[in-house]
């Protein structure tokens, strides 16, 4: 049974969770920055046996002193010694971060869940509080509050998170609306779990790490905030704080100004590090422990003398490898394809998922997703050899000689524009004509493709229409420019079976009208055997059996393709129904 | 009551705001009966089974089971608490990425002290056997797992607290057709074994043949027509049932020649 | 859409009802150490009597209160406590001053970061680290600071530019220019890291959308996906991300016109606040919530131009 065995060994639970850890730090930059963090507030906590002098201390022969003689980095405006006051600075620096993070992340974090979760009302209010106060600027609501905080920072602080517990919020609130539809929420319900449990044990799990991130910018932007009101002169002036050593040297900026530097870089350099260990948690989320890096060496493309094709041959893919990078090289999702398709015919391209089937058509189209790359083989297409031939050369042939339809009909119609105007574009682009005959031949088309009311639909925007209205839009699309040969991913799979049936009707209508040779790609062995003239089967990336349509399904040639037809539910017996053995009748 | 019928749905409906997706629904399963439930997007086939389970509204109407009208009332709150249990259709989201296997089939089991954490561990390799994956299953997380396996796990839990109906939505439509006929034997052989009912949520009619004994066929929010799965599916009395049976292609060039005809001059009359 | 608009303006209306409330309360509750702020730290008890009662401070809170709101309603927003006019004319010189500043500052932002952020998204490589280490320092370096090392470079130490002071418009322009460089960059600066850094994310996203490889399947060029289609997706994005940082130089102007002794509401609000001169706190706080209202409104009206769904619902 092949999705028995597909899994890849098993990794623990608890040592994927120390890997995490593990795999953040051993990204340098995650890593220097937990070291300078660590130095940091490692500094503040044991400033008392790191300050060589009390950071109050005046000596008044060594104002605006320079490095030396005791104090390590000079004296500021007072006499006293920077850099005691500098590790001191810190220590008032991270309880008030301290404060602003818990106050605005417990009261976000809270908020954002329960909003999220139970939406409605609940939702509404937050939204507009949270909306609220993130339409006034901190600092002077700040700067307004002081008479009533006083001259205590760390009130300051405590207010300030409440000004960033939106931040939290939105957070929370969006991620928790991303999973509260997911199923395993339905399915945690359904077992009869309590809210209060879905919402501590699921959904906390998948906001964790996003809060952890947000937390660390939280902590930055409360630092800088924090040392602008010190050195606004907010803070206790008997305290020695960074924004105040700041304020300080400013007022001495014309005697000593080396002493701007040392607070600033006290400060910059632990935000700095609180960013950078955000940015190395969310590059380890994004890429989920596989670090990425497309190899160096391409393989080299081994040069073949040009293959000769038969005159009727409109495409003829030999060899096509198909590689994206990976953790240890290049990875080949197409491993050896050769197929050919003559002037109005129809190849069916079978597989299941993974098998290769789109990259296939991608490569074709010459739009692989960033990163694929063909890595050799050849795609000769009417004599042209698309390996060959420059960006501006395919583009040229796309949207005129060669076209694509594809699978998501709502998802590859731009939703900022109006139908009209996406097909008119090309038209202008491809074709060189005007704006008046694009729209005229655009309108035709949409009443070829049976769309009522074409008029209509040429003035709307794609969420304006329905699913299957919008693949007979990608198909006048495709039309458009009367293509020799058009690629059709899965074009009917997101479609109800009603409307796939008409689709297909379509299609093969508009095959005939326009003799275009068509590659359908799809999983579905109804569609082929509805609109196909041959078939390829893939699997794992290669080609195992290609076949007319009347042999592929009256003889199969190879083992995968029996498989796969005889997994095909077909009209056998029904079932018929007994009642269950009660307890009693079993024992 | 009478104990031949598991579920009897009485004229359910559901609003959504000012749409009607559920008009007078009646729906009737036997104990350890596949009552296949076809429609295509939209029809109110999804929002049945979910009212059904308890986690989407219903307007009015009575959904009775086991002696008790379960119409709107959330799982947690039934007399029969875990009686009614689901598969869902996308194997990659029904099951959460951040818990491994065993967090995840232990959790309904402890949450409601039916065992101790241990015992539940025991249950839960057991279970994993019965949908034949491997034990060592339980300590990895789903990601580690193809779509067909998911499958198996999100089936392992429904089984968990044997429940006597399991409402299946879509659960086999995102998966590759190999997969799909032997999730479906899976299916097939739980029930003989358990005696458990389904309601088999599905678009695709050729599955439901495969698996029900009665069809229904949704439309708009109505069930246009109810019957045995033979009949249903093979002789439709209904001129929807037949534009849908006719529209799916079959895998045989000659035999899809003549249904599109069919679909064809059906769509001419219609 | 008109509906839509109507329905922020009111929510804008309700928002400044509620913040002047609860703010009233905040500044005016504490009052009790103004009078001999204002006065001075030698003032007699009959002394700070005396101001208590002139100032009003001894009535109720509620009908101090109201009678904030009725000059509040007139348009003048009440006496200055520590200055010889009332806030709103007070206001009035100041405004203009900071509200030129930050607007060429976010300008200027928007600039800069949409050629950033679609640089980094499109070419990846060192666009892309560029535009890392840009945020991270732009991030951690508080702008003020940043506003003291340019004053130390170009003013101090090279003397290119002017150190301190501003020049009104109307006076000079060349000189109201050459005022503003230094404070407008270090805003600036400050605030391109997040800028750049959203608008390269929503680049991307909208590069990543099949549309855009249909698009491309169509012949459309390159140049019209990225600049017509997938701009124009991530064009809300982008206007939250300003409208944000909008907010954020508001305040972040406070401490800059203190630097570069700029004669704005910034300035203002501090000294008004180290003092004690509660109604300037009031007016200052009411008049910001307006404007950011306002740009607000103005966000929305580009994003329904942007997104047809919120312009046709």
């Amino acid at each position: 049974m092949s999705d028995i065995n597909t899994a890849q060994a098993p990794i623990p639970a608890a040592s994927q969770r120390r890997h995490f850890v593990r795999s953040v730090l051993s990204n340098p930059t995650g890593l220097v920055a937990s070291l300078a963090l660590l130095v940091v507030i490692a500094s503040a906590i044991f400033a008392p046996l790191l300050a060589p002098n009390d950071p109050s201390a005046v000596q008044i022969f060594k104002v605006n002193a320079v490095a030396g003689d005791g104090y390590l980095l000079g004296g500021d405006g007072s006499g006293r010694d920077i850099w005691s006051r500098l590790v001191h600075g810190g220590r008032n620096t991270f309880l008030g971060a301290l404060i602003t993070v818990v106050i605005a992340a417990s009261i976000g974090v809270t908020a954002g869940l329960f909003a999220g979760f139970y939406g409605r009302k609940l939702d509404l209010v937050a939204r507009w509080i949270s909306d609220g106060i993130m339409a006034l600027p901190a600092l002077i609501v700040l700067l307004a509050f002081y008479q009533a905080l006083g001259a205590s920072i760390y009130l300051s602080m405590a207010v300030f998170g409440v000004m960033l517990s939106p931040g939290f919020f939105r957070l929370t609130r969006n991620l928790v609306n991303g999973v509260k539809h997911e199923l395993y929420i339905d399915a945690a319900r359904v077992s009869g779990l309590s809210d209060l449990r879905i919402i501590t044990r699921h959904i906390l799990l998948s906001v964790r790490a996003p809060v952890v991130i947000q937390t660390s910018i939280v902590a930055g932007i409360a630092i800088v905030v924090q040392s602008g009101l010190e050195f606004l002169g907010l803070g206790d002036p008997s305290t020695p704080t960074w924004g105040g050593m700041l304020q300080d040297a400013f007022s001495n900026i014309y005697v000593s100004p080396q002493a701007i530097l040392w607070p600033g870089l006290a400060i910059t350099a632990t935000v700095a590090s609180l960013v950078l260990l955000a940015n190395a948690i969310r590059d380890r989320m994004q890429q989920g422990g596989v670090q990425v890096r497309a190899p160096k060496v391409l393989p080299l493309a081994a040069s073949q003398p040009l293959p000769q094709a038969a005159p009727d041959v409109l495409l003829d893919v030999r060899d096509l490898v198909v590689a994206y990078p990976a953790n240890d090289g290049w990875r080949e999702v197409v491993k050896g394809v050769s197929l050919s398709l003559r002037r109005g015919e129809v190849l069916g391209l079978v597989g299941e998922s993974g098998s290769g089937k789109s990259q296939t058509a991608f490569a074709i189209l010459g739009l692989l997703s960033p990163g694929g790359r063909v890595v050799s083989g050849s795609i000769l297409f009417d004599g042209i050899d698309l390996g060959k031939s420059s960006q501006d050369e395919v583009r040229a042939l796309r949207g005129k000689r060669i076209a694509y339809v594809p699978q998501e009909p709502m998802a590859n119609l731009d939703p900022a524009f109006r139908i009209g105007y996406q097909l008119v574009e090309p038209m202008m682009t491809v074709l060189g004509i005007s704006r008046a005959e694009a729209t005229r031949r655009a309108l035709k088309l949409l009443a070829r493709v049976k769309l009522p009311d074409p008029e209509r639909v040429f003035r709307a925007y794609p969420h304006q229409i329905s699913g299957g209205m919008a693949q007979r839009v990608l198909i006048a699309g495709a039309v458009a420019c009367s293509p020799d040969l058009l690629i059709a991913d899965e074009p009917t799979t997101a479609l109800d079976v009603t409307v796939q049936a008409e689709v297909l009707d379509l299609l093969r209508d508009l095959q005939k009208e326009f003799n275009m040779a068509v590659m359908l790609v799809t999983h579905n062995f109804g569609v082929v055997a509805d609109s196909c003239d041959r078939v390829a089967v893939m699997k794992d990336g290669r080609i195992v059996e290609i076949n007319s349509v009347a042999d592929l399904f009256a003889a199969p040639a190879h083992d995968y393709t029996r498989m796969l037809l005889d997994s095909v539910l077909e009209d056998g017996k029904t079932r018929t129904y007994r009642p269950p053995m009660t307890e009693e009748m079993r024992a | 009551m009478n104990d031949q019928i598991l579920v009897d749905c009485r004229n359910v409906n559901v609003h959504f705001g000012a749409h009607h997706v559920l008009k007078h629904v009646n729906l009737t399963i036997r104990p350890g009966e596949t009552v296949g439930l076809v429609g295509e997007s939209g029809s109110g086939k999804t929002t049945l089974g979910r009212a059904i389970l308890g986690i989407g509204p219903v307007s009015s109407g009575e959904i009775w089971f086991d002696g008790e009208n379960i119409a709107g009332v959330p799982p947690r709150a039934r007399k029969g608490q875990a009686a009614i249990q689901a598969v869902f259709q996308d194997p990659y989201s029904s099951l959460n990425p951040s818990m491994t296997i065993d967090d995840i089939l232990t959790e309904p089991i402890v949450a409601r002290r039916l065992a101790s954490r241990a015992d539940a561990s025991r249950q839960v390799r057991k279970l994993l056997d019965q949908v034949a994956l491997p034990s060592d299953a339980a300590e990895r997380f789903a990601r580690e797992f193809s779509g067909g396996q998911r499958q198996r796990i999100a089936i392992a839990r429904a089984l968990a607290l044997s429940p006597r109906l399991i409402v299946c939505d879509e659960p086999v439509s995102a998966l590759d057709l190999s997969t799909q006929s032997r999730v479906m034997d899976l299916f097939i052989e739980i029930q003989e074994r358990t005696g458990v009912a389904y309601l088999f949520v599905s678009h695709d009619l050729a599955a439901v043949r495969h698996i029900s004994h009665r069809v229904a066929v949704m439309r708009f929010g109505e069930i246009v027509e109810f019957g045995e799965c033979d009949q249903v599916t093979a002789r439709p009395a209904h001129d929807y049932t037949k534009r849908l049976l006719l529209a799916a292609p079959v895998a045989d060039p000659a035999r899809q020649a003549e249904r599109r005809a069919a679909f064809r001059a059906l769509a001419m009359t219609a | 859409m008109i509906r839509y608009l109507l329905k922020r303006v009111a929510s804008g209306i309700a928002l400044l009802c509620l913040v002047s409330t609860v703010t009233f309360m905040m500044v005016f509750g504490a009052t009790g150490n103004v009078a001999r702020n204002i006065l001075g730290e030698n003032a007699t008890a009959e002394q700070v009597t005396a101001l208590n009662s002139r100032l009003g401070l001894d009535r109720p809170l509620m009908v101090q209160f109201g009678d904030w709101v009725s000059h509040a309603i007139r348009g003048d927003l009440g006496p200055s406590w520590t200055m010889s006019e009332s806030v709103a004319s007070a206001l009035a010189s100041r405004l203009p001053v900071t509200l030129s500043m930050v607007t060429i500052a976010v300008a200027m932002m928007a600039l800069l970061s949409a050629m950033l952020g679609i640089a980094a998204a499109v070419r990846g490589g060192w666009a892309d680290r560029a535009i890392q280490i840009v945020s991270v320092a732009g991030f951690a370096m508080p702008n003020f600071w940043l506003g003291l090392l340019l004053v130390l470079t170009f003013s101090v130490q090279l003397g290119w530019l002017p150190a301190t002071g501003y020049v009104s418009f109307g006076a000079s322009p060349s000189a109201w220019a050459a005022s503003l460089v230094l404070p407008v960059t270090a805003l600036v600066l400050s605030g391109i890291a997040s800028a750049s850094q959203q608008i390269r994310g929503a680049v991307i996203d909208a590069l990543k959308q099949d549309y855009v490889r249909t698009l491309r399947a169509r012949g459309v060029s390159p140049r019209s996906v990225l600049y017509r289609h997938a701009l124009r997706n991530a064009m809300p994005a982008a206007l939250t991300v300003l409208s944000v940082q909008f907010i954020a130089l508001l305040g972040g102007a406070a401490v800059i016109e203190r630097v570069f002794a700029i004669p704005g509401m910034g300035s203002l609000t501090v000294s008004a606040a180290l003092i004690g001169d509660v109604p300037v706190l009031m007016g200052v706080v009411v008049t910001l919530i307006i404007v950011v209202v306002l740009v607000n409104i103005l966000i929305d009206f580009l994003n329904a131009w942007a997104n047809p769904k919120v312009r046709m619902s």
